[in-house]
């Protein structure tokens, strides 16, 4: 490195751990509602991945509408796009749950095959439904740029926007389970189902808002990424290996886990991917996620109780 | 009297017109005598591309631009006085599919010739089908090269038609000293990108400061370009493909790499790709491609009237759209000047056959069986649509370089 001036050397360390922040934030989005769905209810979700392209689809979609009938509203649709992505996600993972994830709760390995099959058919109702293309929306001018805080120093605004983003969400989350009336129910249900019912709780009804709730933030997920990526009917295939990859290294269960997994895996493809190229970069974070599993199975942060 | 006149000539008129058509169609057995699907009045060719799966997205051009180019070869009476039928099969974007549909279009269908396959993995996958059962495969696709086969018509170009014509003209006209080359982790960028390494070391006399590939569907570019940054390159040269694209320009642009301050060129970015990264994060980058949309002759005027007439004002045309729509007219041209139907005659013809009618201005088979074609260098406007800054003589066809492998 001695070719670069001290200056030059100081600027790129901050954008390479900014760099390495933004990689979290992403893959702390998508690993949330997994964990979320696997920790409580013991549902292996195939199409996570899905309900993340939905939220991203309904950006499009709300872009496309905003420049067609309300282009004055341009520069604030997204952050309108990015509530509508959750309920609408969180609405049809409630019906998702209705039709068919209550048959099959306490049979992980069933969940994992009945919601492969979901993910298959929901994928094939986005080409069908969007066109086989890919997609992104046209985002607000003000989301586009970068704070040039001097000469060759960048910080890209969609990056602090979805770091920032992430932060809310995980908040509100760990808020609402451990400080709400709903999160008290959710947790007592996990921990005992029969006798949750027996003090008069709905567990059917927790296990439908749970469900929603994991479906939901995907929704968020998948809009968030619209400022960095493409939406096409099989984006959600490539997300899922990573939020996967996060939550089971994390311990499947824990909230706890998936925030450390997802940080150390982003530093850790961060850091790799500047010393060595791309490709060996993932492939050293893969190996590193290999090892740190063969030493600790359970996952950094195993959960005590498990929902099942 | 009168009408015993009129009855004569219209039995003469009847006898001339009997004798055009018998002209303009030779008998079957004359023009087909392998046993091809060609009647007295049809000829019937298959058509193999993606319609499902991943490739569907860049697949769908070739089968529409192909499906045009039949419809009007028909309308103007077809190949040799036969109407063309085509018979679609579906690859699915998997490559043991793709070579099942080839074996069925020519072993049961006996087709008198396929346009089809995209990726370089579904051609390798049924180029020995072609060869063992003796067929002809039309493939539209800019690729590596390496490749030269008697059973197929390559209408895209090979890699180093696209490549140094590129390279050439950044280098003059941006006086460009410094490469980073960054692609999408298979056969064709890798290959790409070693031609290019070569022509910029060996015949630029430039360097190559950075050559980096990231899988497909990789969407987190932030450590490469802060690597960009601090290498500085005088040129970034890209050979990223598919939803890759949207992440990188998108990202690039969040940091403050825009054309006013980096030269961008790329082989992987056409008008179809735009589409979905959008035009506003890509104005200023240029792109190295034998096709626009917008370039400007009345061929491609035509062209892409009856494109849009047919597919929608909304639909766009990239460059392998283009090569795609050559692949049946080219075949009509061999099967006129072969006068026959027979594979081992239409390749034999095909060497020096021209359009003057191509889209693209002008393209001529080779006897490598690829095309020779102009690269031009286009710029990217915020429409989506891109402006040709330069064009370069015809280039040979070399899918063998020496001195870049």
């Amino acid at each position: 490195m001695g070719e670069y001036t001290n200056e030059e050397l100081q600027s790129i360390l901050i954008m390479q751990g900014f760099s390495g922040l933004s990689l979290f934030s992403v893959l702390l989005l998508m690993g949330l509602g997994l964990a979320l769905i696997f920790g409580q209810m013991g549902v292996i979700n195939m199409a996570h991945g899905e309900f993340m392209a939905l939220g991203a689809y309904t950006v499009y979609y709300c872009s496309t509408l905003t420049e067609k009938f309300a282009p004055a509203f341009g520069p604030y649709y997204f952050v309108a796009a990015i509530a509508l992505a959750f309920v609408i996600s969180a609405l049809l993972g409630a019906l998702v749950e209705w039709l068919m994830i209550r048959h099959l709760y306490r049979r992980p390995l069933d969940t994992l095959l009945a919601t492969w099959g979901l993910s298959l058919i929901l994928q094939q109702s986005y080409r069908s439904l969007f066109g086989a293309r890919e997609v992104t929306p046209t985002l607000p001018e003000w989301l586009m740029g970068s704070f040039a805080i001097k000469e060759g120093l960048d910080i890209p605004i969609n990056g602090v926007f979805v770091l920032g983003l992430s932060i809310i969400v995980t908040a509100f989350l760990i808020l609402f389970l451990f400080r709400s009336g709903f999160g008290l129910r959710l947790r007592a249900t996990v921990q005992n189902r029969r006798m949750s019912g027996a003090v008069g709780i709905n567990t059917g009804k927790v296990d439908r808002l749970a469900f929603a709730l994991g479906c939901g933030i995907a929704g968020i997920a998948g809009a968030a990424f619209t400022t960095i990526g493409s939406t096409g009917p099989d984006s959600g295939s490539r997300y899922i290996v990573d939020a996967f990859l996060v939550v089971v290294s994390g311990g499947t269960a824990s909230l706890l886990g998936c925030l450390a997994s997802a940080f150390g895996i982003a530093q850790a493809q961060s850091i790799l991917e500047f010393f060595l190229d791309g490709t060996k970069g993932k492939v050293a974070t893969l190996l590193v996620i290999v090892l740190a599993l063969m030493i600790r199975p359970q996952g950094l942060f195993p959960s005590k109780v498990r929902g099942h | 009297m009168k009408i015993n006149k009129l009855s004569q000539f219209i039995k003469l008129a009847c006898l001339a017109a009997a004798t055009a058509t018998a002209q303009a169609k030779p008998p079957t057995a004359e023009v087909n005598t392998t046993g091809l699907a060609v009647t007295d009045d049809t000829v019937t060719v298959g058509q193999l591309h993606s319609a499902t799966g991943t490739m569907a997205i860049s697949e769908t051009g070739s089968i529409q631009a192909e499906q045009l180019a039949i419809d009007q070869i028909n309308a103007a009476g077809g190949v040799l006085g036969r109407q063309i039928k085509v018979i679609k099969e579906d690859g699915a974007s998997d490559w043991p599919t793709f070579a099942e549909k080839a074996k069925k279009l020519l072993v049961s269908d006996k087709v008198g010739t396929v346009f089809g396959c995209w990726t370089s993995a579904s051609r390798k996958a049924v180029l020995p089908i072609f060869e063992k059962e003796k067929g002809m495969l039309y493939y539209p696709t800019f690729y590596e090269g390496l490749e030269q086969s008697k059973n197929v018509i390559y209408t895209g170009q090979e890699a180093t038609q696209q490549i140094i014509a590129g390279l050439d003209w950044i280098a003059k006209e941006k006086d460009a000293k410094t490469f980073y080359l960054i692609g999408s982790d298979y056969i064709w960028p890798r290959t790409s990108a070693k031609i290019a390494r070569k022509h910029i070391e060996n015949v630029l006399k430039g360097k190559v400061v950075g050559e980096e590939f990231y899988a497909l569907g990789h969407t987190q570019f932030g450590s490469l370009i802060n690597k960009i940054k601090l290498r500085k390159p005088d040129v970034i040269y890209a050979i990223v493909v598919g939803g890759s694209n949207v992440s990188f320009y998108k990202q690039l642009k969040a940091a403050g790499i825009t054309s006013d301050k980096q030269t961008l060129l790329t082989i992987s970015v056409t008008e179809d790709e735009v589409l979905g990264i959008g035009g506003e994060n890509l104005v200023g980058f240029y792109s190295s491609m034998k096709y626009f949309q917008s370039l400007d002759n009345p061929n491609n005027a035509a062209f892409v009237k009856a494109f849009k007439d047919k597919y929608g004002a909304d639909s766009v045309i990239g460059d392998v759209t283009q090569a795609a729509y050559l692949g049946p007219w080219l075949w009509k041209a061999a099967v006129e000047k072969a006068n026959s139907f027979d594979i081992e005659k239409i390749a034999a013809a095909s060497p020096d056959i021209e359009l003057s009618t191509a889209p693209e201005g002008y393209v001529k088979i080779h006897p490598n069986h690829h095309l020779w074609s102009k690269t031009r260098i286009g710029q990217w406007g915020a429409n989506g649509q891109a402006k040709v800054l330069y064009e370069s003589e015809l280039i040979e066809p070399d899918p063998f370089p020496k001195g870049y492998q």
